[in-house]
């Protein structure tokens, strides 16, 4: 639900990495001067560390998906303003900055496409965008991609970034992740796999409801994933936070995550466990 | 307004020994009625040593005036003020209402994997006559019963709980009611240890599928994912002065105003009221409270949440298990607002 102070944090930073005046790039993590270049070539994954740079969601589409098979769908949904709220800016303002900003016109794109020959429909959440809140036109998004799985019998995968749910649309979207679950029951009871990929960071509402119903759940490397913010945590318990905890590799130890998968190795992966459901088309 | 709704209502207006703030937990805006009550209280006192009748003119004008003002105040409270009423120390709890409304109350207890959540409770019970499941978040009064109740923040282990007792509701065609009073789920390093993320995801899954009636009541504060997790519901009805809300106002304040001081402000933006959330078409309806909330008068709070149920769950019975689902999940699919 505090999506705008990591907003801001999440933009700083990228601001650095995405706009890098030189060929060289400093990993945020260890620190590590990277050659821009190379940086690209490994799906912007630093050589040395591991640490996976946020990546914009067009780059995630042609890392997944077959050449020349994406169909973007559902381009012209716009975000609407039903509290008319406003803060120190109002939220339509907000709205129209943030496409401006991105160039996209929402937290999720979503189409269809092959994995490695396996029909799909993907859906990948853009941090940028207000930092992958969720309102009204995610929930919508959502609920028509999987209507579109559901008549062309296509697995549903997600890849989520997000920071919760769009407290500027209220009530209107905390209950988007009860939208969310009625979609994706409908998509179990039509008997499509859902695999959900989570990616840094994933927390709030959105982790509270699509981002962990997948029949399969995999992450990438020391994401943060979790219900609560870690600012949040800190200041309830009044101390600081285990190291690594809310990481990737914590939800996999404490049984929340399938697997973890490495960026460079997520196609392939997708594919084996697409492989597992598919020929289930007839049911 | 129903007949009986009017009745009990006026009924609890009447009530003067319950309905007033003395001994009483006095909010800011509460303060003229207080001291109206105060006013005649004392003059009641005075009236009995002295056996002065002719005081009892002046006494009955001063009652009028207290009620008078009593509806100016609070059928016009302000978004802030009723997160405050929802937040009430004395506002009934999901324990005071379950005696008040149903009879055979078992409590069932544990998620079966870690431990028995007391921020939320759960059973079964009868209203009369009929069979059902109630689950409900569960505050405590007073600071030991509040550590001991989490200040109604539940654990995963709570809406697991929660979740078992639904699938055994279903798996015996019961209905299900849930009470929803929750500052949020519980941001704690256990929580998250053990998924609160999850937990909550997964009741959501099954409730959106859940083939009885599912109804809710929000009685207080409605915080969040933490009060969702038990409220994807066939009807949703708010108590009067209850809030329900994507964030507290607190929290909303802090990071949009970077200051939590400007709760107010928050709370008149997020919209979080029951007529507010009427309008949304996200609530099905509202419960009026007794004059100046649930509190003044639980028993008769507790028989307008006892009549709304009963009512609610002969109409939702009338539905086929399908028919049932699919309406909820049309009703949830129509949620949103977007250009195109
Ligand atoms: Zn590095």
């Amino acid at each position: 639900m505090d999506w705008f102070r990591k907003t801001r944090e999440g933009l700083t930073a990228k601001a650095k990495k995405e706009t890098p005046d030189g060929l060289w790039v400093k990993c945020e993590s260890c620190g590590e001067i990277i050659f821009r270049r190379e940086l690209e070539k490994q799906f912007l994954v630093c050589p040395k560390c591991r640490f996976h740079f946020a990546m914009p969601g067009s780059q995630y589409i042609s890392l997944l998906i077959d050449e020349e098979s994406w169909e973007e769908i559902d381009t012209n949904i716009q975000a609407k303003d039903p509290l008319s709220f406003r803060d120190t800016q109002k939220y339509s303002d907000r709205i129209l900055k943030a496409i401006k900003k991105t160039g996209q016109k929402e937290a999720i794109t979503t189409g269809t496409g092959e994995l490695d020959s396996n029909p799909v429909v993907l859906g990948v959440m853009n941090f940028r965008f207000f930092g992958g809140s969720v309102g009204s036109v995610v929930g919508e998004k959502l609920a028509r991609a999987i209507d579109r799985a559901i008549a062309e019998r296509r697995a549903v995968i997600i890849i989520s970034s997000s920071g919760g749910m769009r407290m500027q649309e209220g009530m209107v979207s905390l209950m988007q992740m009860a939208k969310g679950s009625v979609k994706f029951s409908q998509l179990a009871a039509a008997k499509l796999p859902y695999i959900s990929v989570l990616t840094n960071p994933t927390t709030g509402g959105t982790t509270a409801s699509f981002s962990m119903q997948g029949d399969v759940i995999l992450a990438e490397p020391r994401a943060l994933i979790g219900f609560a913010g870690p600012r949040v945590i800190k200041q309830t318990i009044g101390q600081d936070l285990p190291e690594g905890f809310q990481r990737s590799e914590f939800l996999l130890e404490h049984g929340f995550l399938d697997e973890i998968v490495e960026r460079k190795d997520m196609k392939a992966k997708l594919a084996q466990v697409l492989a597992f459901f598919s020929g289930n088309e007839s049911s | 307004m129903p007949q009986s709704v009017s009745e009990s209502l006026q009924k609890a207006g009447s009530a003067d020994a319950r309905s007033s703030l003395r001994n009483g937990y006095v909010l800011e805006f509460e303060k003229p009625i207080a001291e109206v009550e105060q006013k005649v209280s004392e003059m009641k006192q005075i009236a009995r040593s002295g056996g002065l009748d002719s005081f009892s003119d002046d006494i009955r004008r001063m009652e009028r005036k207290a009620t008078k003002l009593k509806e100016e105040i609070y059928r016009k409270l302000t978004r802030w003020q009723k997160v405050q009423m929802a937040r009430h120390p004395q506002r009934p709890y999901t324990l005071d209402y379950i005696p008040r409304i149903c009879s055979g109350w078992t409590e069932l207890h544990g998620d079966r994997c870690f431990a028995d959540d007391k921020a939320i409770v759960g059973g079964l019970a009868s209203i009369d006559d009929v069979p059902l499941m109630i689950i409900g978040h569960q505050k405590g009064r007073g600071t030991k019963d509040n550590l001991y109740r989490n200040f109604g923040m539940p654990n995963p282990e709570g809406y697991r709980k929660a979740l078992r007792l639904m699938m055994l509701a279903a798996k015996f065609n019961r209905p299900v009611v849930t009470f929803i009073d929750t500052p949020g789920a519980y941001p704690g390093l256990g929580a998250e240890e053990r998924g609160q993320a999850e937990a909550i995801a997964h009741n959501l899954f099954e409730m959106a599928r859940l083939p009885v009636p599912i109804v809710t009541i929000v009685i207080g504060e409605g915080g969040s994912g933490g009060a969702l997790a038990i409220s994807v519901a066939d009807r949703i009805f708010m108590l009067e002065h209850a809030i329900y809300s994507v964030i507290s106002p607190e929290g909303c304040a802090s990071i949009l105003y970077r200051d939590a001081a400007e709760a107010e402000r928050a709370a008149e933006a997020l919209k979080l009221t029951a007529p507010d959330l009427v309008n949304l078409k996200i609530v099905d309806g509202i419960i009026e409270e007794p004059l100046g909330g649930a509190h003044r008068d639980v028993d008769a709070m507790a028989a307008l949440i006892k009549e709304k149920i009963l009512s609610t769950l002969k109409e939702l019975q009338q539905l086929s298990p399908e028919e049932l689902v699919r309406a909820r999940q049309e009703k949830y699919a129509n949620i949103g607002f977007w250009l195109e």
